[in-house]
Order: structure tokens, then sequence, then C-alpha cells
């Protein structure tokens, strides 16, 4: 139950006691969003920087509503137009906004790892908003919600995620998450977008086959394929990749049970994703959405103050 | 008390009754149904959660659970009665000013609480009381009721940590 502290870095370091904690907070927060006067007085006078080394519109968007609907201040940071394109360093430029009086830091980084490495070097609170390809835990943490919404409970529920989990922080934050609420998790791709020994390294099922997991899933989690991080040839083509991995829904129509769609865009339609899955009956993409504003205001409620409160919240859950 | 809520408020038209999470939901629910009953009309019931609202989460410690708020009409115009259990420092109700104003505006907004212990930190009054207890600064006054603690009673102990 210990050492989170101050930060949220990932989900793998979580019990599932913390994990329900913040799921527990963001059901209420939800309302927050449908009233006339969207916003709380809670986090008056927090001043918090959303830092973001790489592109980004849905997670940037969703924090900086969370933010503000906690009446925080907040500052974007994009680093296009930054110190860091002069090189400066991560922590120069972290520190350099610390000085100026700052409580919370809400960072995006290509590298694995930056989050901790900042937050392990300023008194800030730290977030992360995805780091490389280890882990995105606010986009873990609202797949869960939306889940656990449909459900009830993820205990004994199987969830697939399909397409680049090599690439996927997503896959990572998901995998981690589910496993600790009760979940069965698979995943299905090309072996060349798969980690070396998946089934041991994270303890999961591999399909080779999608039909093959849209037999198995209750749940498919469809990753995108990331094609800005694709510098080898990881596969022979996109419509390759469409027609042997693509979520359609003729696919869809042979599961043996209403499989439940999510996908953390940006989708690339036609790729791994159909258009007629992604806008279908079972698709609970723009849920996804609605559901990590809420996420990312829990995430906030429940570690503003930089002291371990995220510990003492998992364990009041149990009151 | 609910004889008294409907003196105050003239009739029930526009009345809400207006529970703060957790014990007042369970008294403003009881009440509006004696109303109900007296009165032969419907009294539209709410839940509010201040916790998002109060002044002192910075000392607090562990983050409070969240709770949920649940106003079933519009309080615009609307005479709403806000229903607590023990009525103490008087943040609380500060709070619950403050986050029913995030709402609407209603016409007139009562107290009503079964308890009032006295030691009020801010200049607000029950418009509505059940019963004035006198107890000893720091001594703590709880009220259980039978939906949530099994039974209905009211318990007075000298304790270390504040109440509500």
């Amino acid at each position: 139950m210990t050492g989170l502290g101050k930060d949220l870095l990932d989900l793998e370091s979580l019990s599932a006691a913390q994990i329900t904690a913040i799921l527990d907070t963001a059901e209420p927060l939800k309302a927050i969003s449908l009233r006339a006067i969207k916003k709380v007085p809670t986090m008056r006078g927090a001043t918090i920087v959303n830092l973001f080394f790489e592109a980004s519109t849905r997670t940037r968007v969703s924090f900086e509503f969370a933010e503000k609907r906690m009446s925080a201040d907040a500052v974007n940071v994009a680093i296009g137009n930054s110190s860091v394109s002069k090189g400066e360093t991560l922590v120069d430029t972290a520190r350099n906004l610390e000085a100026m009086k700052i409580d919370m830091v809400v960072i995006r980084h290509q590298a694995s790892g930056a989050a901790r490495f900042l937050a392990e070097r300023i008194e800030s609170n730290v977030i992360n908003a995805g780091d490389g390809t280890h882990e995105h835990p606010t986009q873990g943490l609202l797949d869960l919600l939306t889940l656990r919404d449909r459900w009830g409970s993820l205990e004994g529920k199987r969830v697939c995620l399909c397409g680049d989990v090599l690439h996927s922080r997503v896959a990572r934050s998901n995998i981690h998450g589910l496993r600790k609420l009760g979940a069965e998790v698979a995943v299905c791709g090309p072996r060349s977008l798969l980690p070396n020994g998946a089934e041991e390294a994270l303890g999961v099922t591999v399909f080779d086959r999608i039909e093959a997991a849209v037999e198995w899933a209750d749940a498919l989690n469809i990753l995108r394929l990331q094609l800005e991080r694709m510098t080898a040839g990881y596969i022979p083509s996109l419509r390759e990749y469409n027609r042997v991995f693509g979520v359609t829904r003729e696919r869809l129509e042979r599961a043996p049970r209403d499989l439940l769609i999510l996908h953390p865009g940006p989708m690339n339609r036609g790729v791994e994703i159909d258009s007629d899955v992604a806008d279908g009956p079972h698709s609970l993409i723009l849920d996804q959405v609605t559901n990590g504003v809420a996420i990312r205001m829990a995430v906030l409620y429940l570690l503003r103050g930089g002291r371990p409160d995220l510990a003492a919240a998992g364990s009041a859950a149990g009151e | 008390m609910a004889d008294e809520i409907v003196e105050r408020t003239a009739g029930t038209e526009s009345l809400v009754l207006v529970g703060i999470q957790r014990r007042g939901v369970q008294l403003a629910a009881r009440l509006a149904s004696l109303i109900e009953e007296r009165e032969k009309r419907p009294v539209p019931r709410g839940a509010l959660d201040i916790t998002l609202y109060r002044d002192d989460l910075q000392t607090v410690g562990p983050r409070p659970l969240v709770g949920a708020t649940e106003l079933p009409v519009d309080i615009d115009g609307k005479q709403v009665v806000i229903v607590d259990d023990v009525l103490y420092t008087g943040r609380t109700v500060r709070a619950a000013l403050d986050e029913l104003a995030d709402f609407g505006r209603p016409a007139r907004i009562l107290l009503a609480v079964l308890i009032d212990r006295g030691g009020q930190e801010l200049p607000i009054r029950a418009d509505v009381i059940g019963k004035v207890v006198t107890v000893p600064v720091g001594s703590q006054v709880d009220v259980r009721v039978a939906e949530l603690d099994g039974d209905d009673t009211v318990v007075v102990s000298p304790a270390r940590s504040r109440g509500a």
C-alpha cells in the first residue's frame, strides 16, 4: 500500500485498493461535468503545468478540463515553442517552472521513465500523461472505469488488447490495472508488434489470430497502430494489417457474445478498426473520452497536497 | 420538525428538501415522507455532498471520500430546506450554501437540523431544530440512523476529534 507518495507514475506500482479508490472517486465527479456550472472550488489556488513534449490533443484537453473543473490554474507548455528547443534539459525546465511556485506537473514525454525521473527531482506532484512506451496510467484508469461501469466488476472478465502492444504505453497500463482488479488479459497482434515473452513477462494470453481473440474475449481494447513509432518494417503494409488483424463488423458478428469495443484514440479508421465498429452499438469509445475527464479530476483531487494521500485513500476505501 | 417546515415555508408548493451526506440524507427522506403524508403532495428530496466545497481540505490529511450530489429538480425559485444531523461549527452548512449556489438561485434557503449543539464558528443559525443539546467543547455528538447504523440514537461522547 505504500510507495506511491506524491505522484501518479504508473499502475504497476499501485495496489488494487488504490486503483479502486481512484475509480470510486471518479464516479461522483462525473456529475460535475453535467452541471450548468461545471466547476467545484476544491483546487482553488493550485497551479498546474501541463508539460507536453509530445503531440497530444485528447489527453491534454482532458487534463485541462479536469484542472479547470476543479478550479486549479493551468498553464500549458508545448515543447515546440519552449526553451527545450534551445537545449534546456528536462530537469532545468521543471526547476524553472517550480521556481514560479507551482503545485503539480502533468508530463507527457517520448522517453520511458521521464515522469519518474522528474518526480524524483522536484517537490511538486507529478502525473504521468504518457512516457515513451512505458505507461499511460490515466488512460488505463479511464479504460477500467468505462468497463466497470458496464460490468459492475472486472472480476473474471476477459479483455484482449489488440494490435501494436509493443509500442503501447496504454497496453501496459491496461494490463497491470486489469490484472490487479481480477480480469483475465490477452494480447493479439502480429508477433513483431508483441513484446518478447509477453506470456511470462506480463502474465497475459497471446492470440496470433484476431478470430481467436474475438471468440475468447468480453471486450476488445483496440490499440492504435503507431505509425510514427514504426522505425523498422514491423508489418508488410497497412492494407495487409487490416485484412489480417483489423476489427471488422464481419469478424464481430461471429463472436459468441456481445463484445464491448474500446479504443484509446486517435483511430486509424480502416486500419486497426473499421468505421462501422467504431461507430457501432457496442463501441464505448466516446464513453472513454467522457470518463477521462472524471478520472483526471479524481487523480488531481487525491494527489493534491503532496502527501502520501493516494495510499491513505486506498485504505479509506475499505471503510 | 416536519410541521415546522411546512409552517415556515407556507405550504409545500415549492418545497425541496436537501440532505447533507451522509446522515442528513436519511433525515431529509424521513421529513419528506412525513410532509407528503400530511399534505398529500409529493415533496422532492435531494442529496448534497459537500466534500469538494470544504474549507479544510488542506489540513484534513487523507482525502475524504467523495459522495454523490443529486438534486432531482431545478432549485431556481424554490424554497430549499437543507437538512443535516448535527449543527456545530457551521462550516458544513457554509459549504452546502456554496454548492447550492452552483446549482441555481433558490427563492429562499432554510436550515433544519436534528441536533443543535452550539459552538458555531460562522454566522449561521438553524431555522428548524429538533433538539438543542449543550455539550462541552471537544466532546462529540453522533447521530445514528437505522438506515445506516442499525438504530436511531444520538450519542454524546467525550472524544478527542471534532465532529461535523
